[in-house]
């Protein structure tokens, strides 16, 4: 949305196609790397508080600037950030230096993608394709290729063991996930995430929203199917066998210090913030307000739309520090055997009461 | 069972292996080495006794001119039972039969017992070292054991009598 | 030494590992993810306590039984104790027997609460491990209050215990148990009954029964094989046959009979019956003086015992010869843990390596005992 806004504003300036459309890329392009940081390091700070009064203790605590880490710790992320860039930059010796040092910006470059075209409210969106949802699950296979090559490239058994279990969990889950995605698309009959939104107004019995997760019992489990395996494929515990702690010491990520683990984690929070706004934007009526008929205008988009996105964040993180984790095959033979099934007969299921419901 | 009556069903069935000594307790006894391994069999497997568990096997070192030992202490889940067993090993040559393959724990009792006084087990298919490194010289627990200058460089230290650590 | 078919790999679990079970190698040949076998390589924390014991008086030694089965330094104390009064023949005022079975079962909770909680952080549950952590502080409050440490208490001596309980000790105690009974609950909600939970641990690494007594496996480990030996009944030691508790079994609760959950399972409810234990205790503890019996100058007579007492891990067993001296001639520890660690190559044989962690956890080894 917002390319095509200064496209467009650039033409009335004056006739230079090319270097309207770089600049308009680039203009939009920065404030968008702008939101992962912080959201990196919001999400960062959140999920240790979150994480701390789950488990009955504090988090990290100061007393103001300059001592330690700001009052209750809001500075901590900065400080984090601080030090892992003056860290020494380790490559280890007999690793395959070109691709350890590639792989964190091709896992970057996955997340920033599908960062893009997130319709934050009615105006705010990098890009708006006619293809959204296509283009969003498309590129979330980008990541994949990186962590392969993290773990192929660090010359290291443990490494090597979380990057295939990594890559099997990712490729398996994109399959419940895009078969649960196409039943919004189905619903609303555009793959355009800005006309699957508007399609998402109004009201139904005077009181609920039209959200498509509220429209029948169908699309109520294609929720919940798209939500677990969007989990899964950011790597997140149940599913995060592939940098299990205990077992594996920290899975593909064990030879990566300093700055290019930092990038690593931006990636993994974008990753985060990205399939939670397709799950919102598809199920959840987008930034539509849940009140309908209040408070919906003008900037009231970007409030809901982030409302309930931090709440979708905010379940994630609950998952991780309440399930204990699943074992590789069992993890697979809940992919395969149960959601790809309950997946396949969700659209069956909505065909059907679109056909008979219209 | 009482202790008389184990000690008299090992004489009945193997005669001539109890060795006679004073200072031992009710529910010790001596045996001689050379059918110790027929002898233990007979323990685990005859109904009476079925001694099924090997409770804990140390090793004794007797002092400078008497022999290494080795006891065996038996226990039986069934009768609740128990039997310690001493054998004693020649000094220079110490070795007896392995029971490892009768009690599995005895694997690892063995490879301790040799690791720590060099009695070899015949018959154990896996005898090296367990605590100390494969490569250590000498028997620690022995009384006489005087530790090795160096290991891979590393220096050792030694105890002295009259000033503590070197 | 065996040898390794060309398509397998060898894979170190450890020295520094992770699940915090002490300095342990263990060597596993794998072939992709299905493990072969396993060579356990021990002697990272081999500290001589043997030797060291040889040249060390009588009670000299209790401090060193303290630091090999650090989690539980109370049974590690009371087990060398009672040998060595068996040995000597002395008989200890009533009050000292039940201040060291308080002081016992006390720890007993204490170390079920961190293997359990630290075998919930290996599947990946991170919460309970610091909710149990959090209670068994409390329990490590009250040992601070009793002797003035934390973890290495050297409080149960020849004939006695180091100090006397203080005045309001039985309050608090029995204000820790009324608030630690419904805790158990809170963990049976958040951990055990968790389906994920279960999937990892049900029909994994079943030690069957026969297995388990030919490998010296003790304690909760056999008891979850269902094996009926507790040695506080069986032979019973201190007083601990006036108390009424049950010996809990492994049942098959979800899976085979021997599995990972059974283990975990008699540990959670052995938790529970150390607290019946512990109320009958405080109820019925005498006055007295503890220091009454202590002997002057410790000089067992000639000769040998071995005696073997319940620690949470298993049969804890004191091999002692003394020779009339004030110094030990040999003492020997058969620790719990050792023997269960010797169990592990062949149990974990067609596993995955996720569940070669999983039933290390479940075994409960210390690696202090192991190398002693």
């Amino acid at each position: 949305m917002t390319v095509d806004m200064l496209i467009d504003w650039f033409a009335t300036i004056g006739d230079f196609p090319i270097l309207s459309f770089l600049l308009a890329v680039i203009i939009s392009g920065v404030p968008l790397f702008l939101v992962m940081a912080l959201n990196a390091m919001v999400a960062v700070y959140v999920e240790r508080k979150v994480s701390a009064f789950m488990m009955d203790r504090i988090g990290p605590m100061g007393q103001g600037p300059g001592l330690h880490a700001g009052k209750w710790g809001l500075l901590q992320t900065a400080a984090d950030a601080v030090k892992l860039l003056v860290k020494e930059d380790t490559v280890p010796e007999t690793s395959d230096k070109f691709l350890f040092k590639m792989a964190p910006y091709i896992i970057f470059v996955g997340a920033f993608l599908g960062l893009a075209a997130v319709p934050f409210s009615s105006v705010l969106q990098v890009a708006d394709f006619n293809v959204g949802v296509f283009y969003i699950i498309a590129v979330g296979s980008i990541g994949v290729i990186g962590i392969v090559m993290a773990g192929w490239a660090s010359n290291n058994k443990w490494s090597l063991y979380g990057a295939m279990r990594s890559a099997a969990q990712i490729i398996s889950y994109e399959i419940p996930a895009g078969l649960s995605i196409i039943v919004p698309i189905m619903m609303a009959g555009t793959m355009n995430l800005q006309e699957m939104i508007h399609f998402q107004e109004g009201n139904v019995w005077g009181i609920l929203p039209n959200w498509i997760i509220f429209n029948n019992p169908f699309t109520f489990i294609a929720f919940f199917i798209f939500f677990i395996s969007a989990v899964a494929e950011t790597n997140r515990t149940p599913f995060d066998i592939p940098e299990a702690e205990s077992e594996l010491v920290a899975g593909w990520m064990t030879e990566y210090s300093g700055f290019r683990w930092a990038v690593f984690f931006l990636s993994e929070y974008a990753n985060m913030l990205v399939v939670s706004g397709l799950a919102v934007a598809g199920f959840l009526g987008g930034w539509q307000s849940p009140i309908p008929g209040m408070f919906d205008t003008g900037a009231w988009g970007l409030f809901w739309f982030m409302g309930k996105l931090i709440f979708l964040i905010f379940v994630m993180m609950w998952f991780r520090w309440t399930f204990p984790r699943l074992r590789v095959d069992q993890l697979m033979h809940v992919c395969w055997k149960v959601f790809i099934p309950i997946a396949m007969f969700n659209i069956f299921g909505v065909g059907i009461w679109k056909l008979i419901f219209g | 069972m009482t202790s008389a009556e184990i000690k008299a069903a090992i004489e009945s069935q193997f005669p001539g292996t109890i060795v006679e000594r004073e200072d031992l307790a009710d529910h010790q006894v001596e045996l001689k080495g050379d059918q110790w391994l027929d002898i233990a069999t007979f323990l685990k497997n005859d109904p009476n006794l079925s001694f099924d568990q090997l409770e804990c096997l140390t090793g004794v070192d007797t002092g400078e001119e008497g022999p290494l030992e080795t006891r065996y202490n038996l226990h039986s889940m069934e009768h609740r039972h128990k039997i310690e067993v001493i054998i004693s090993h020649d000094r220079e040559n110490p070795k007896v039969g392995s029971i490892e393959q009768l009690w599995r724990i005895g694997d690892w009792f063995e490879r301790e017992t040799y690791d720590m006084y060099g009695i070899v087990y015949e018959g154990h298919r896996d005898m090296r070292r367990i605590l100390c490194p494969d490569d250590w010289e000498g028997w620690p627990l022995r009384k006489d054991y005087e530790g090795q200058e160096s290991y891979h460089g590393i220096v050792v230290p030694k105890m002295k009598e009259e000033d503590g650590w070197e | 030494m065996g040898v390794v078919k060309g398509d397998q790999m060898i894979l170190n679990i450890g020295p520094q590992h992770p699940s915090t079970h002490g300095v342990l190698r263990l060597e596993v040949m794998t072939d992709g993810e299905i493990v072969s076998e396993i060579r356990p390589h021990l002697g990272y924390l081999h500290r001589c306590f043997e030797k060291h014991s040889e040249n060390v008086t009588y009670e000299q030694v209790i401090p060193f039984t303290d630091r090999c089965d650090y989690l539980a330094a109370m049974n590690s104390n009371f087990g060398y104790v009672v040998a060595m009064e068996e040995l000597m023949e002395i008989k200890v005022p009533e009050r000292v027997d039940y201040i060291r079975v308080i002081m016992g079962e006390l720890n007993r909770i204490a170390s079920h609460l961190l293997a359990l909680g630290v075998y919930g952080l290996d599947i990946g549950a991170f919460t309970p491990f610091l909710y149990m952590l959090r209670d068994r502080e409390r329990i490590l409050d009250m040992f601070e209050y009793t002797c003035g440490a934390r973890l290495l208490y050297n409080y149960m001596w020849v004939g006695g215990v180091s100090h006397d309980l203080p005045k309001d000790f039985q309050k608090i105690c029995i204000g820790f148990l009324d608030y630690f009974e419904p805790q158990i609950e809170e963990y049976n909600n958040l951990l055990t009954y968790n389906k994920i939970f279960v999937e990892r641990t049900a029909d994994v690494g079943v030690i069957p029964a026969d297995v388990a007594v030919s490998y010296g496996v003790t304690g909760p480990n056999l008891r979850g094989s269902g094996v009926k030996w507790d040695v506080r009944k069986d032979e019973p030691y201190s007083i601990y046959d006036r108390f009424d508790f049950e010996v809990p079994l492994g049942d098959g609760h979800f899976g085979t009979l021997g599995d990972c959950f059974d283990r975990y399972w008699v540990r959670m409810l052995e938790i529970k019956e150390s607290v019946r234990i512990l109320r009958q205790a405080l109820k019925d503890i005498p006055g007295g003086d503890v220091h009454q019996m202590l002997p002057k100058k410790i000089r067992p007579p000639k000769g040998s015992v071995y005696r073997r007492t319940e620690s949470p891990r298993g049969d804890l067993g004191y091999y002692i010869m003394s020779d009339g001296t004030p110094t030990p001639y040999r003492v020997k520890m058969r620790s719990p843990a050792f023997t269960a660690l010797s169990v592990l190559d062949e149990v974990s044989r067609g596993w995955m390596i996720s569940d070669v962690i999983a039933i290390l956890g479940s075994l409960d080894i210390v690696l202090g005992e192991i190398d002693r």
